[in-house]
């Protein structure tokens, strides 16, 4: 196939770069190893905080995009109808040092141009803005404009918006080549074939070192960052407000407490610099760093492990440059690097966007407006967790499938799993990104038979082929009998 | 307009059948049971082992049968049943907000409320065990779903984690199909489940029971490709340098039900932490007047007959109270678990008795005897697996009706 500009990597960055893209009338095909949207380390297990914008130096890529891009979310989520909340958020002090500390970063902040930030030291004010937090805090830097997000829908909303105007998806096509010819990039060798390109962004996440070095510019490498998280019950969902950041350290952020979009609470990530990209195993030592670092933000956490629901680890994709790796070369034509986009990522993606498509109008690709581009998508629709009665009484006349609650923990009906497979889930955790089935406290136990037969039949596959996350991902093995007539473990 | 109803009942398990059949037979004239399966019977259709049955019809049944008496029972008798319908809330006016797609969102009022949602398996997640999240990770009641009524086998080569009931069943049953279950681990020092279990399931079909081992970590990318097992010592902690790696596709979590009390909690129900169900007295009322609760939602039971019998008595008071006929209580006297015992069920007598008190015992012992504060009752054997029930007739309960809390303690037979 052939396609104008291919965007690698389906993570909140490669699917944004799409969605601006598809402002214009060019050729965009993502390209992706994985099945579906946003099933990268990066994105899948990112916290979804959408950072106001003052913990990096200015002058650097990450400070100069994670305040720009902050501000884009706040139009673009709701434009593609992606969850979002204005939380604000707080970075807490536990001594006089640390104070120093969020002076300098409200003047950092401020350099970045971000609004709103103001110490809080009036300890009265502090319980009464976040009433939950320890009582050995005594100040708090406030941002107003930090929020929440879902990560894997945002991405998966990009995808869907970039789409509706005109892109394309090349998933499960692994990237194993890129040909250069005449000093510019030629095809994309990928599982699903070649692929001709003019011009290749590499959102490649984790992988971006590599992919980067497929054309010959091996200037950074990508180590993985690995963090760990808890998920609590929505029952919890009282202990905070904001996102609730200690004072940072020299590699992160520190341990976060964090209301999600959903109602819930995340507690993480540590950090821990690991070698094999593909180790997304929590460990026993980290989920205990985790939860202790939560406890000192929160002591009423102490008592949470009953509504542990989940626990994950996510890769951070970081950079040996420390900073965003984005940039043409001018070595191979047409090869531009969205890479290196460690925290705070998420929230810089429509910024680096904007800067991407600059790149990408330098070496001359011609960026006619889209006459017709839409920038909205409808949102899925969800009667028992957003509509108003009356409003989901309307819905389920029209289509009874909305009357039928197939998650129970999370109120997901059928109708739910039938427009999500219409929006391209093809897998369990397909569902489970796009709907919420399966995200629940009972984690899937109850509707799993059920998201398995519903994607067999809208598939037209057999239910021993419904992956958890495609591959060799897949949830049944045969049918009864059938292993004892084969006689027990051939195979 | 809500339609008002007698008695409503919410789930369509052993316990909520058991309720409505017994609310019908005591004279409740519109009873409507809610369910939000598309079949009823709760767990037992996929329950398809025997065991079921001995104490209630004296009779070992399997699942699918001993449940099939009840649903034929509850037709006859002309209970309206709600299938594929999910209960969404429940007010402390007992009014149910549900869902369904033949109705849509629809209210209903009833004069009395039975709540008989069951339980749910604990996760992954709840016990923490750390590793990757691949395919092949099943609690044991999803893969028996899977097996017994969706006929599909969830794995080749299987661990079971924890020893409960349900574990037990799933390890020989997996095993009956061709499935090569390498062990059973359990963190205890002693089985989970019932000893008859642990003989006629894993003995019988040579499957290994590692006691005081846990699974320290789960591998694999896409599939399970193995677990890591481990010794543990004295407070559950692995024991370093026991680690050991086994192969398998498969991991099945039977590690514990917690009773499913969201609609309860909603509806003003307040609950018993260590049953993590609501709060009754004898006649199975919770703290919200009218709104009665039964089988696996007040605490999780061992057999399937006790279950049906805190339907039938569940069942009984809500129509006693539907048709102002519930006499008020008598007496409120609290029973509340002292030293060796996790929890005693009902929490409050309320009238003259007889009562069945119900409980579990922290660890395994022998010829001990509980006190009831005036009196003893020798107990020759208990374990935690396993519920002692204690009937005190009117007698006893007389004795201590001057007393307004009566603590329930384990002590060494003299």
């Amino acid at each position: 196939m052939r396609t104008e500009v291919a965007i690698i990597g389906a993570g909140v960055v490669g699917t944004t770069i799409a969605r601006e893209l598809s402002r214009y009338e060019v050729d965009v095909t993502v390209v992706a190893g994985e099945v579906d949207v946003a099933f990268g380390s990066p994105t899948k297990a990112n916290s979804g905080i959408v950072h106001a914008g003052y913990d990096d130096e200015p002058g650097t890529a990450r400070a100069k995009h994670c305040s720009r891009g902050n501000e884009l979310w706040h139009k673009v989520a709701p434009e593609v109808g992606a969850p979002f909340k204005e939380t604000g958020s707080l970075v807490v002090a536990f001594t006089e040092g640390e104070v120093e500390i969020l002076w300098e970063l409200r003047r950092r902040g401020e350099k970045n141009g971000v609004p709103g930030l103001e110490v809080v030291d009036d300890e009265a004010l502090l319980r009464r803005i976040e009433p939950r937090l320890s009582d050995k805090v005594i100040a708090a830097l406030r941002a107003p404009t930090a929020a929440v997000t879902s990560p894997y829908e945002l991405a998966i909303a990009m995808m869907e918006n970039a789409m509706k105007n005109g892109a394309k998806a090349l998933f499960g096509a692994e990237v194993r080549g890129i040909t250069v010819r005449d000093g510019g990039v030629g095809e994309l060798q990928t599982s699903r074939g070649d692929v001709e390109v003019t011009y290749v962004i590499n959102a490649g996440g984790l992988r971006a070192d590599e992919i980067s070095a497929m054309v010959g510019l091996d200037c950074f490498t990508i180590r993985p960052r690995r963090g760990e998280y808890y998920v609590l019950d929505k029952k919890q969902g009282e202990v905070t407000r904001h996102v609730v950041f200690p004072t940072p350290s020299q590699i992160s952020k520190g341990i976060v407490v964090a209301p999600t979009v959903e109602g819930n609470v995340l507690m993480g990530p540590n950090a821990q610099d690991i070698d094999d990209k593909e180790d997304t195993a929590t460990t026993a030592t980290g989920l205990r760093e985790a939860f202790e670092g939560a406890v000192k933000l929160f002591p009423m956490l102490a008592d949470g492990k009953r509504f542990v629901i989940a626990n994950f680890s996510g890769l951070r994709p970081e950079p040996n440059t420390k900073d965003f790796v984005i940039g043409s070369s001018d070595e191979v034509r047409g090869f531009v690097n969205a890479a290196g986009m460690r925290s705070p990522g998420l929230t810089a993606a429509p910024s680096v966007a904007l800067e991407i498509v600059g790149l990408l109008r330098g070496l001359g690709l011609a960026l006619r407006p889209r006459l017709d581009f839409n920038p909205f998508r409808k949102p899925m629709d969800r009667p028992m967790r957003e509509m108003a009665r009356c409003e989901a009484q309307a819905l389920i006349q029209r289509n009874r499938r909305y009357g039928h609650v197939v998650c129970r923990c999370e109120h997901v009906t059928e109708g739910e799993i039938l427009d999500a497979v219409q929006r391209g889930a093809s897998t369990i955790d397909g569902i489970k990104f796009r709907t919420r089935a399966g995200m629940g406290r009972c984690q899937g136990g109850f509707c799993t038979p059920h998201v398995l037969r519903i994607l067999a039949s809208q598939l037209k596959i057999p239910v021993e082929e419904v992956t958890k996350k495609g591959g060799g991902s897949a949830v049944l093995t045969c049918r009864v009998k059938e292993m004892l007539r084969r006689g027990g473990l051939d195979g | 307009m809500a339609e008002t109803v007698d008695v409503a009942v919410v789930g369509g398990g052993a316990a909520g059948l058991a309720a409505a059949i017994s609310a019908k037979e005591v004279g409740a004239n519109r009873v409507v049971l809610l369910d939000r399966n598309s079949e009823l019977g709760g767990i037992l259709p996929q329950c398809i082992h025997t065991g079921f049955g001995v104490h209630y019809f004296g009779e070992n049944l399997t699942g699918p049968e001993y449940i099939s008496r009840f649903i034929s029972k509850a037709e006859e008798l002309g209970i309206e049943f709600k299938l594929d319908t999910m209960v969404l809330r429940i007010n402390s006016g007992r009014r149910l907000l549900a869902s369904s797609s033949l109705e849509g969102l629809f209210e209903l009022d009833a004069r009395a409320v039975v709540l008989a949602m069951g339980c749910r398996e604990r996760t992954r997640g709840a016990v923490e065990i750390p590793g990757t999240r691949p395919a092949g990770i099943f609690t044991a009641g999803t893969a028996q779903r899977l097996m017994d009524i969706e006929g599909y086998m969830p794995g080749r080569k299987v661990v079971v984690l924890g020893s409960g009931d349900v574990g037990l069943i799933m390890a020989r049953r997996l095993s009956m199909e061709g499935a090569d279950v390498v062990a059973v681990v359990e963190v205890m020092p002693h089985p989970g489940g019932l000893p008859r279990n642990v003989v006629q399931c894993l003995e019988d079909f040579g499957i290994p029971l590692l006691l005081r081992h846990a699974v320290t970590a789960i591998h694999g990318q896409e599939r399970v490709s193995g677990v890591t097992v481990a010794e543990v010592g004295d407070g559950g902690i692995p024991v370093t340098g026991s680690e050991r790696e086994v192969l398998c596709d498969t991991l099945v979590l039977s590690v514990g039900l917690i009773p499913e009390n969201e609609l309860s909690e909603g509806a003003g129900v307040a609950l018993d932490p260590a049953t993590g169900g609501p709060l009754v007295d004898e006649r199975m009322h919770t703290s919200v007047e009218g709104v009665f609760a039964c089988g696996n939602v007040v605490h999780v039971h061992d057999l399937v007959d006790h279950v049906t019998e805190t339907g039938a008595r569940a069942g009984q008071g809500a129509t006693l109270f539907a048709l102002n006929e519930l006499p008020p209580p008598k007496r409120r006297i609290a029973v509340v678990p002292g030293s060796g015992i996790r929890y005693v069920v009902p929490q409050v007598i309320s009238g003259d008795g007889p009562v069945t008190l119900f409980l579990r015992v922290k660890s395994p012992v022998r010829n001990a005897n509980l006190t009831f504060g005036d009196f003893a009752v020798p107990l020759r054997v208990a374990r935690p697996a396993e519920i002692v029930a204690v009937k005190l007739n009117e007698e006893k309960v007389e004795t201590l009706a001057h007393r307004r809390e009566i603590p329930v303690c384990l002590e060494a037979s003299s």
